[in-house]
This record gives C-alpha cells, structure tokens and sequence, in this order.
C-alpha cells in the first residue's frame, strides 16, 4: 500500500466549498426554474443569487490558483489510454483488473477524468456563469447596450447548463466511489493523502 | 412559509451547504474586502453606477415610505366658520338658491366646474380622438344615459338635467353640496334630475320608508371639504348600487380597516379621496379615460406638477419604492419596469365583503310572474340575481383581477360606430409586452349581455327609466324602449334586434392592502399562475422550457440508473470475491 499527498490544502477547500455551492445552486436553481416547491420562489431566488455570487467569487480564486501554481496543465487534454480507460469502467472494475492509469502528483486525474473537467471548465462553467451573469444583470442591459439579448435564451442556455451540472454531477459523485476502495477518493479529497494499491 | 420550524429548516439548509463558504468569504474579504462586499449585496438596478440608476435611487429618498408619514387629525381645517354666515341664515327653498349663496364669495367656482368632466360629462381623449364621457360611452350596466337623464343624473354635480334641453352654461344649477355636505343628510334622488328631496317622499319606490325634506339651512351651514362620503356617494354606486360597478370602490371603504386599504385606514392615516386625487381648480386629477398606466419619472416633489397626473402611487412612492437594498427589494424594485405597482398590491378586488357585479344579462328582462308583477330573485349570497327590469346578474367578491398589458390608452366601442358579430369589447386596453410605456395592469372584466340594433350595426340605447309609456322598467317592452332610446341618440331604431356579448375592463386601483398582504413571487412565478395568460415576458418558474425539462431530467434519470446499475454489478462481482 502506497499513499501519496496529492490534493493542497486550497484544492480541498475549493472542491468541498464548490460542491456544496453547487449542490444548493441546483437545489435553488430548479426550483426557480419552477422543478418542485422547497424555499418558495422568493427564498429560491434569495439563496440562488447569492450562492451564485458566493461561487463566482470562488472561481475567481481558483482561477488564480490554477494559473499561478501551474496546476492548469493537469486539465490538458490526451487521448492516451481513454480507450483503456472505458474498457477498465465497463468491465476491469468489476473483475478487480488493474487499474489502466497509474496516478501521480503531476497527473492527478485520469484521461476520462482530465476530459469530463476540461469539459467542466471550459463548456458548463462559463455557460452558466455567463448565462447567470446576463440573468442577474437583466435591469441593466439598456444600460450596458446589449438590450439586444433575448432573456428567454439567456435562461434557455443557464437552465441547458444546469442539466448538464446535473449530469455531471451524478457521474461524478458514483465515480469517487471507484476508487481503490469505495471511500479511497473521498478520503483522499479530505485528507489530501490517496491510498494507491 | 414562515412557520418557525421552516425557518429553523431553511436556517439549518443554509447554514449547512454555506458554511464552507463563509470560509471562503472570509477569505475573499480578506483579499478583496469592497469588491467582495459590493460583490455579495450587488443587484441589478442598484449595482450599476449609470446615472440613470443614480437618479433612480436619489428618488427613493424623496419617495415616502409607508411608516413616514402620518397624517395628524384634522380638527378644524377651515378657517371659515359657514355657521356664522349670514348669507347662510336662510330657509332655503332649492338646491339653486344654496348656490346662488355660495357664489356670492365663491365668485368663480361655478365657473371651474363648468369645466370638468363632473359637470360637461364629457371627455375628448387626446390620443385617439375618440369623444367619451358619461354623455357618450354606452357601457354594460345601465347601457346609456341618454334618454335616461331624469335618473342618471343624481350623480351629475347639478340641478335640472332631465333632457337635451338643460344649460349647461347655468351657475345656479352647479350642486356644490353634492360634494362639499358634511352632514351626510344630502341626497340626490333618482328620478329627480339631479335636485334632493325638497318634500317628505316615500324612498325607495313602494317600500313604504320616508325620507324628510331635505334641510338645506344645515346642510349649507355645515359645508366642508369633500369627504370619502360625499365622493362615494357616488363613486361607490356606480352601475346602480353600492359595490356594483368597479369593484374596487364601495361603501366599505366609507370607514376601512387596514387590511381593505392601507391609505385610507379610518385609525391610520386616514386619507380622503382627495388626498391622492388632487384638485386642481375644481378638475379632479385621476380619471379611467385616460390612466396613467405608467410614470417612470420618479416621486413628484410638492408643488412640481409640470403636467404630470399626481394622483398615481409612482407621485409619492417614486420608482424604487421598496425600501432597503436586500436582494429582494432589489428585485421587486426592478419589477417596476413590467408591473403596475397594483398588481402585486392589490391581490383581491371587492375586498370589504361586499359582493361586486361581475355579469348582467339585458337578454332575460322582462319576464313577469303569472300575474303580471314584476320577478325578483336573490342568490345564496343575498345579492339579486334576477330582476325582471334588468335581467340575471351574478355578483362575486375577493375576486382576482385579470391581467393585461396597458399603456394608458383606452379605446371605446361608442354608439353608432359600425359592430360584427355576437361579441364587442366595449373598451379595449390598448398595450403591449414591447411597449416601454405598457405595465401589466389588474382589471375587473364585466361581461354582458345587451340590446343590439341589428338594422343598424351598432350597440343599441334604449329607454330604462322614466313615467311614460316607453321607458322599459315599468313597460317592459324592448321595442318601445329601443325606439325612445335610439331616437334621443340620434339614430332611427330599425325595429330588428338582437342581444350581444360584450365585455368592459375596469382598471383595479383602489383597496390598496397593507405590505403584509401583497402578492406572494410564487403566485405568478409558477405554472398556472396569475400571470399565466400574460404573453411577451419571460417569467422563471412558468414551466418555460418543457422540452429541455424533458430532456433533460430523462438523462439524468439514465445516468442515475446507469450508475446504480453499475454500482450494483460492482457490489455484486465483489461479494463472489
Ligand atoms: C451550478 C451552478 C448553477 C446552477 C445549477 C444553476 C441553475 C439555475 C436554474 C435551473 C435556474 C432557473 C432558470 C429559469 O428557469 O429561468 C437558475 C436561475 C438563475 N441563475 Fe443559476 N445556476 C447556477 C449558477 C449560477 C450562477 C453562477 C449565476 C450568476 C452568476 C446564476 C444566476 C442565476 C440567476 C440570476 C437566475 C434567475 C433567478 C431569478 O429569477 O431572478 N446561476 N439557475
């Protein structure tokens, strides 16, 4: 058994404090969206926009982090070993074959993982942020020229992204229990230390 | 919503899933304190620096709010004692002769009211031209005044009006008591052309009550400011009855509760009429031919009026009324831009338990009992739902409004205009999602049924009231009734016609309720809502995007299932070792 430190104190901070922002944004979010009745719209929107501006200013700091500890470079994409990767999830794991990718502390992610947050960072985070941004600004776009924006697109594309949050969301979850151990990942999130065999 | 243990809920929720967060802020704060405290409390129409929002907020300040201002009680207002008049001391014989005194200082009153739509009847709205007025429009209560003067006329502010014939240059028939009494003892009688009781009469008609001449002495010496008595006299009985025609006006409101109105609370502030319907030389401010649908100019200081009607809620409260720069009065302040402001503050009409008329069917008038008498039927709710003068009706109360895009312009369907078909909109209110001057405004529809004159094409008058042999209550015979009717209007009945459906839009303005009892967001941020048939604005909640919905909860579905399916084969392989 090896264990190896791989996630930073800020990295923990940031994917703990963004899954809770993101969960209680879906949860608000829908509801707004008129999915189900919890908070009662008034309470929905309240929480809603300020979990969004709460998340928005997260991003800006992970941003920052990305950028200025060179950590940016663990989302480039390859295709090495993807298809090995989809033949270990749809039949390796359960057959307890090895795992294809061999985790280290400059390729924390694996090929599949690397991909689906790419795919995070750059197609459902800035639609839903900009989409959002648009959305609470919508009293201000005489102001800002852009009178010309439709708000049903706008909220057709925040609430597209949304689901597509939501996917992500499930996938994600289920897959940290695909660890090692079930737990492995999670405790790893936690602890920052991964238990490899 | 607000039980303590929801509170307790959404309290834990927040704390919760926000927790980590806090951290964060802490963190942010730290870095970044103003960006981030702009950040958190930042909302549209507050976070921009343009000057137009600028000025927008500086009106708040001048805007009252509704814990600013308490009107102290009037003791006595006038600095004139009318008891100690001696042009007053008299025994007068007629309403005339009390106006005859009145002119004697009041040099130019009857002058001013000659000039307003209280006394012309009359109103040429400048937008479309169109001449409206009492004189003019036929509506679907009573239909007409024409022909029908002797009895419409107790709420005309004059003497004498039974027929074309009356001067309408005369300033002895200008009735100053109808709204300056006081004693509450004045009373115009239908059937009298506009004069009271100058002798014991029996009122109403065959109940077998009295009313005592009218004592012009006191009333004359006892003559005031306008009241909401003397307004609702009235204003309260339009359509032929207290509560009857606009819904939001009755006699409830003579002495209301906070709940029915938040103004004009009896033991709060306790505004008139006049306190919002400002008069300027005798000509009220205010007026459904032409409402103010939209103001986006912000509170009107004292003594600035540059033309603008001061009778709107935007002249005091400004644009930005909700107070606080929370996310949510944020919000709702923003709403300002789509919503009139009665909308969300005045969630039910006929609100002081009394019933309203909300349909009146001409069509089933004038069947009579077996022998021969006149019918009358009352519903559960007491109210009368047949009479064989008038037809069916149904009453309603707390009723909520419909809803319609409105810029203020009203167009009528006027008498002689060329009508098709079984339905007519008696008026339309013009407005639109893409109008910036349009604000989605509460109505009362009343619906109808009425005569038509087919020959003619045109809704049809007809002779209601009076003692001969044609006026339909009494006769009840359409044909007479129309033939009188139609040739006081100007037109020859063509002996053919027909009852049609029409409809009439009353703007909701009036009953403001307390804050407590506005509108609730997810009354019509939700399917179904109140708003549902409001077309051209996107409103979250109204189950927008049903294909995306679909599409998008079904693969979410897949991926659950495929997850747990997949987990499920994993703890499966995993037990067999
Ligand atoms: C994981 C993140 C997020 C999710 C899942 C999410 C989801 C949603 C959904 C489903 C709606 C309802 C849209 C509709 O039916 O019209 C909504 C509304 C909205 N979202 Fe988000 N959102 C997220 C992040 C954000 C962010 C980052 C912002 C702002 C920067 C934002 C701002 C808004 C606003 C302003 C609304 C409209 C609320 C209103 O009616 O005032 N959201 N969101």
């Amino acid at each position: 058994m090896e264990r190896m430190y791989i996630f930073k104190r800020f990295e923990r901070f940031w994917h703990w404090s963004q899954a809770a922002l993101i969960m209680f944004l879906m949860l608000t979010g829908f509801e707004v969206h008129g999915s189900y009745t919890f908070f009662g719209f008034q309470q929905a929107v309240a929480y809603h926009t300020i979990a969004a501006w709460t998340l928005v200013g997260l991003w800006v700091f992970a941003v920052f982090w990305h950028l200025t500890t060179g950590e940016w470079k663990q989302y480039i994409p390859t295709m090495d070993k993807v298809v090995a990767m989809f033949r270990y999830y749809l039949t390796g794991i359960f057959t307890n074959a090895p795992h294809p990718f061999k985790q280290t502390r400059l390729k924390k992610h694996n090929p599949l993982q690397r991909l689906a947050y790419l795919f995070v960072l750059l197609v459902i985070n800035p639609l839903i942020w900009t989409t959002g941004w648009f959305y609470l600004f919508y009293n201000s776009w005489k102001d800002w020229g852009v009178d010309w924006l439709n708000i049903e697109y706008v909220a057709l594309f925040h609430v597209i992204a949304a689901f597509m949050m939501l996917i992500f969301f499930i996938a994600h979850v289920y897959l940290a229990t695909a660890g090692h151990t079930p737990t492995a990942h999670i405790k790893a999130m936690i602890t920052g230390w991964e238990e490899t065999d | 919503m607000n039980t303590p243990r929801m509170k307790v809920r959404h309290a834990l929720i927040l704390i919760g899933c926000l927790l980590v967060t806090t951290s964060a802020s802490a963190i942010v704060a730290d870095a970044q304190p103003k960006a981030d405290g702009a950040a958190i409390t930042a909302q549209p129409g507050s976070a921009t620096t343009t000057p137009v929002v600028t000025l927008a907020n500086e009106k708040t300040t001048v805007a009252v709010s509704s814990e600013a201002y308490t009107k102290p009680k009037a003791k006595k207002p006038s600095t004139a004692d009318h008891s100690k008049f001696s042009e007053l001391d008299k025994d007068f014989k007629t309403g005339p002769e009390v106006t005859k005194a009145c002119l004697e200082c009041h040099t130019e009153a009857a002058k001013q009211v000659h000039n307003t739509k209280h006394w012309t009847w009359e109103y040429l709205n400048p937008v479309t031209k169109q001449k409206l007025g009492k004189k003019s429009i036929i509506n679907n209560f009573c239909t007409a005044v024409t022909s029908n003067q002797t009895f419409c006329s107790a709420c005309h502010v004059g003497y004498g009006w039974s027929d074309d014939s009356f001067d309408f240059t005369s300033e002895a028939n200008v009735d100053c008591i109808a709204c300056h009494d006081t004693t509450g003892s004045y009373k115009k009688i239908p059937g009298l052309s506009g004069h009271p009781n100058y002798e014991k009469m029996e009122w109403p008609p065959h109940s077998g009550k009295f009313r005592e001449a009218v004592d012009l002495k006191k009333i004359a010496q006892n003559i005031g400011k306008t009241s909401r008595q003397t307004c609702g006299a009235c204003h309260f009985y339009g359509g032929g009855g207290n509560a009857v025609k606009h819904g939001d006006l009755d006699s409830s409101l003579t002495n209301p509760k906070r709940y029915l109105d938040v103004h004009m609370e009896s033991d709060g502030l306790n505004f008139t009429c006049g306190d919002c319907h400002v008069s300027d030389s005798h000509e009220v401010s205010g007026s459904r031919y032409a409402p103010t649908a939209t103001d986006d100019e912000g509170a009107l200081i004292r003594g600035k009026r540059n033309g603008r009607n001061p009778t709107t809620c935007v002249a005091c409260h400004g644009n930005t009324p909700h107070p606080g720069n929370t996310t949510i009065t944020a919000k709702l302040n923003a709403h300002t831009d789509k919503l009139a402001c009665q909308t969300c503050h005045i969630p039910e009409f006929a609100r002081g338990a009394l019933a309203t008329k909300m349909s009146w069917d001409w069509s089933t008038a004038g069947k009579l009992d077996e022998k021969g008498q006149r019918i009358i039927e009352k519903a559960s709710n007491g109210r009368v739902s047949y009479d064989s003068k008038k037809g069916h009706f149904t009453y309603d109360r707390y009723v909520i409004p419909e809803y319609v895009w409105f810029n203020g312009n009203v167009k009528y369907t006027l008498f002689g205009e060329k009508v098709e078909g079984d339905k007519v909109n008696i008026n339309t209110f013009l407005g639109s999602a893409d109008d910036p001057d349009s604000r989605i405004w509460p109505v009362k529809v009343f619906r109808g049924k009425q005569p038509y004159d087919v020959g003619n094409e045109t809704l049809a008058v007809f002779h209601t009231a009076g003692k001969d042999d044609s006026a339909f209550w009494g006769n009840y015979d359409w044909d007479k009734a129309l033939e009188w009717g139609m040739r006081e209007a100007g037109m020859k009945y063509s002996g053919e016609k027909k009852f049609v459906e029409t409809e009439m839009s009353w703007p909701i303005t009036h009953m403001v309720a307390p804050k407590e009892d506005a509108m609730r967001c997810e009354q019509c941020h939700t399917e179904n809502g109140r708003l549902q048939a409001i077309d051209g604005i996107y409103m979250p909640g109204r189950n927008n995007t049903p294909l995306v919905d679909k599409i998008g909860f079904t693969l979410a579905l897949l991926a659950l299932l495929g997850v747990l399916i997949h987990g499920g084969i994993r703890y499966l392989m995993s037990k067999r070792g």
